[in-house]
């Protein structure tokens, strides 16, 4: 049996110093039959151990294509990453040859799906599908194993574990069914857990449930935490900090705070706006017009110009670069003072 | 939101089933489990809905008598079947002769019923090879998809384009050169060849169905490799069908035989089978109608048997029915 934990940290160019993941100028498209889909154009981001990064944006911006691309499993074809870097502590994971990369995921970074359903497998009871994770990744006994899984299901507080670990997927409720699949990510103690829409399949109360387990588990383990949602609401109270993505790219990177008080981009702003405030009862609310660029054809400039009440010629001619606000805030506008009304 | 109110009050009331079939019929006890406490799996859902099925229960029946007469001739018979006296040409039933006598003079229940182990090993052995071929190239095109896929799928069509006949006669013919053989392995190996089309095409679509589920994106996702998520993850979830498939193939398969055993391509020389007793007996079928139909009829009814319950096995497996 060879360690696997060694083995990735075995491997060159590991620095233990470097920031725990690191995405840069990553590029994703999609080569089908109606044409070439970019689905994520230049993504930047960083985390660090312990900190929770949302990565907020509303549908087919590019979110969970994102999360696949670090994790490796876009389908390829038609998926392809065209440029760019996924830096595990320094080490790229792109070019690591698949085999090496199978043992960073889940022994490093894993991710959560968003309908833990049908990201379960249908046929095998729950304890042997994270029985084998054990056994295979870890050469644990079966009987250890299966000590291991109960201890696992009880941390994610399913109850009475000991009795449900033969039980299959479909027998589960939703909550219980996305904890399974949080126990399973977990496993191998990853340092980084991507959770792609964790709660979306969820009903309201669950949601709550499963957020507050999440933030508990991370704070535990001093994980670094991705979250990938559209729901503003569930990424205030989680999130350290927050890129929202539009069209492929990170327009807006900001600590969590600043980008509820002073949103620095249209699209951070016009989104927040179109959040119901009881402050604001009686009121219409502000919806954004139009519909987002079809990824097959975006629009030369910046991609959010049609729809943006601040656009101007420059937007249609040029993409606005990222600009640096402040220290750990970034946003992509021609027109950030405005936005911000200094 | 004030004119929402209602609309959600009404949607409420309008699901009276919901609490009842939260308690479920058996107080306090959730369906998916039975009395012990023990999970029910996908097979053992299947299961319980098959056990009240008639077509299974009978389906059933059939295909254990049919298999009993293959491997013990001699418990339901005492007569030889290849004991044939001319005396006793086209004669009626009388004693354990319950279906009379044939042109020759042999008992035609004792050769029915001995025929019917050439058919089951036939068509057996013939669905095995079919299933197997199936089976490698549906999960190799499923699964490998791009160029193998291709490849494969228009190497099912060609094969899938032959006539079945025509292909059947020329190979049979060829297999049986050697005429100290009686055909068995022949017709077996070109029910076999011929047969697997069906079963790859439906063992593909499964796979590649299976392929892009998302447990097998998290199975990618917590470090297996591709041999792991073919046998672990995409084959389990994929055989239903394909096992529903080579039911029906079973039952194809023995009429097959007795189509090529009538035509005088299949068993040979002094083998037993229902198709060479309906080909001897065709000639005579006006004189002595018995020796034709009861081969017949049970030849009939034990595809029927075989199609029966891989259509009741389907239908249990089938998530979409339940």
């Amino acid at each position: 049996m060879t360690d696997i934990k060694a083995e990735v940290d075995a491997l060159p160019g590991l620095d233990p110093r470097a920031p725990l993941l690191q995405v840069a100028d990553l590029h994703v498209e999609f080569r089908t039959r109606d044409g070439v889909a970019k689905a994520v154009n230049g993504v930047n981001f960083w985390l660090h151990p312990g900190e929770t990064l949302a990565i907020l944006g509303e549908s087919g911006c590019g979110k969970s294509v994102t999360a696949q691309a670090i994790m490796g499993i876009l389908d390829t074809p038609p998926g392809h990453v065209t440029r760019g870097q996924v830096l595990y502590r320094g080490v790229d994971l792109l070019r690591l040859p698949e085999k090496k990369r199978r043992r960073v995921r889940a022994n490093r970074i894993a991710m959560i799906f968003q309908d833990a359903l049908s990201a379960l497998n249908p046929v095998y009871p729950i304890g042997f599908q994270l029985g084998e994770l054990f056994r295979k990744h870890r050469g644990m006994s079966r009987h250890d194993a299966k000590r291991r899984s109960i201890e696992l299901l009880d941390q994610v507080r399913i109850p009475a574990a000991r009795d449900r670990i033969n039980d299959y997927p479909h027998q589960f409720s939703g909550g219980m069914r996305q904890r399974v699949m949080i126990a399973m990510a977990l496993a191998l103690d990853p340092e980084v857990l991507i959770a792609d829409e964790p709660t979306t399949a969820l009903d309201v109360t669950v949601q709550a449930q499963i957020m507050s387990l999440l933030a508990e588990l991370q704070r535990q383990r001093n994980m670094g935490l991705v979250l990938i949602t559209h729901d503003m609401g569930v990424v205030a109270d989680v999130a350290d900090r927050i890129s929202v993505m539009y069209a492929g790219r990170v327009v807006e990177e900001a600590p969590v705070y600043d980008i509820y008080a002073r949103p620095a981009h249209p699209y951070t702003r016009a989104l927040l706006e179109s959040i119901p405030r009881l402050d604001r009862k009686g009121r219409q609310l502000n919806a954004i017009s139009g519909l987002p660029p079809a990824l097959t054809e975006l629009p030369p400039g910046c991609s959010f110009g049609p729809r943006c009440g601040y656009a101007r010629d420059v937007c249609r001619r040029e993409a606005p670069p990222a600009y640096q606000i402040a220290p750990h805030r970034v946003a992509s506008c021609h027109f950030i003072r405005e936005v911000l009304g200094v | 939101m004030s004119e929402m109110q209602p609309l959600v009050r009404s949607g409420v009331a309008g699901q009276p089933g919901t609490p009842a079939e939260a308690t479920g019929p058996v107080a306090g006890r959730p369906r998916h489990r039975d009395a012990g406490g023990k999970p029910r799996s996908l097979a053992g859902d299947a299961w319980l809905d098959l056990r009240r099925s008639k077509v299974f229960w009978t389906a059933a029946g059939l295909v254990a008598v049919i298999l009993l007469m293959a491997a013990w001739p001699a418990l339901f018979t005492s007569a030889d079947p290849r004991e044939c006296l001319l005396a006793r040409k086209h004669a009626g039933p009388s004693g354990g002769a319950f279906f009379g006598y044939d042109f020759q003079g042999c008992d035609v229940f004792a050769k029915t019923v001995y025929g019917a182990r050439a058919s089951i090993v036939v068509g057996v052995c013939g669905t095995l090879i079919a299933g197997g071929i199936g089976l490698v190239i549906g999960l190799a095109a499923g699964f490998h998809g791009g160029w193998l896929d291709a490849v494969l799928s228009r190497f099912i069509d060609i094969v899938l384009g032959i006539p079945f006949l025509l292909a059947a006669i020329v190979l049979a013919k060829r297999l049986t050169a050697d005429p100290a053989s009686d055909g068995v392995l022949a017709v077996t190996c070109t029910l076999g060849l011929l047969g697997w089309t069906t079963a790859a095409r439906v063992m593909r679509s499964a796979v590649i169905s299976a392929k892009n589920q998302d447990y097998v994106a998290a199975a990618r996702m917590l470090g297996a490799g591709p041999m792991r998520l073919m046998t672990r993850h995409v084959l389990p979830n994929s055989i239903g069908p394909f096992v529903v498939v080579l039911t029906l193939l079973l039952g194809v398969n023995i009429a097959g035989e007795a189509t090529l055993s009538y035509l005088g391509i299949g068993l040979k020389n002094d083998a037993i089978s229902w198709g060479i007793a309906i080909a001897e007996a065709g000639p005579y079928a006006r004189a002595a109608a018995a020796p034709l139909v009861w081969p017949s009829v049970f030849l009939a009814a034990t595809v029927l048997a075989f199609i029966m319950l891989g259509d009741a096995i389907r239908d249990a497996f089938d998530p979409k029915l339940r």
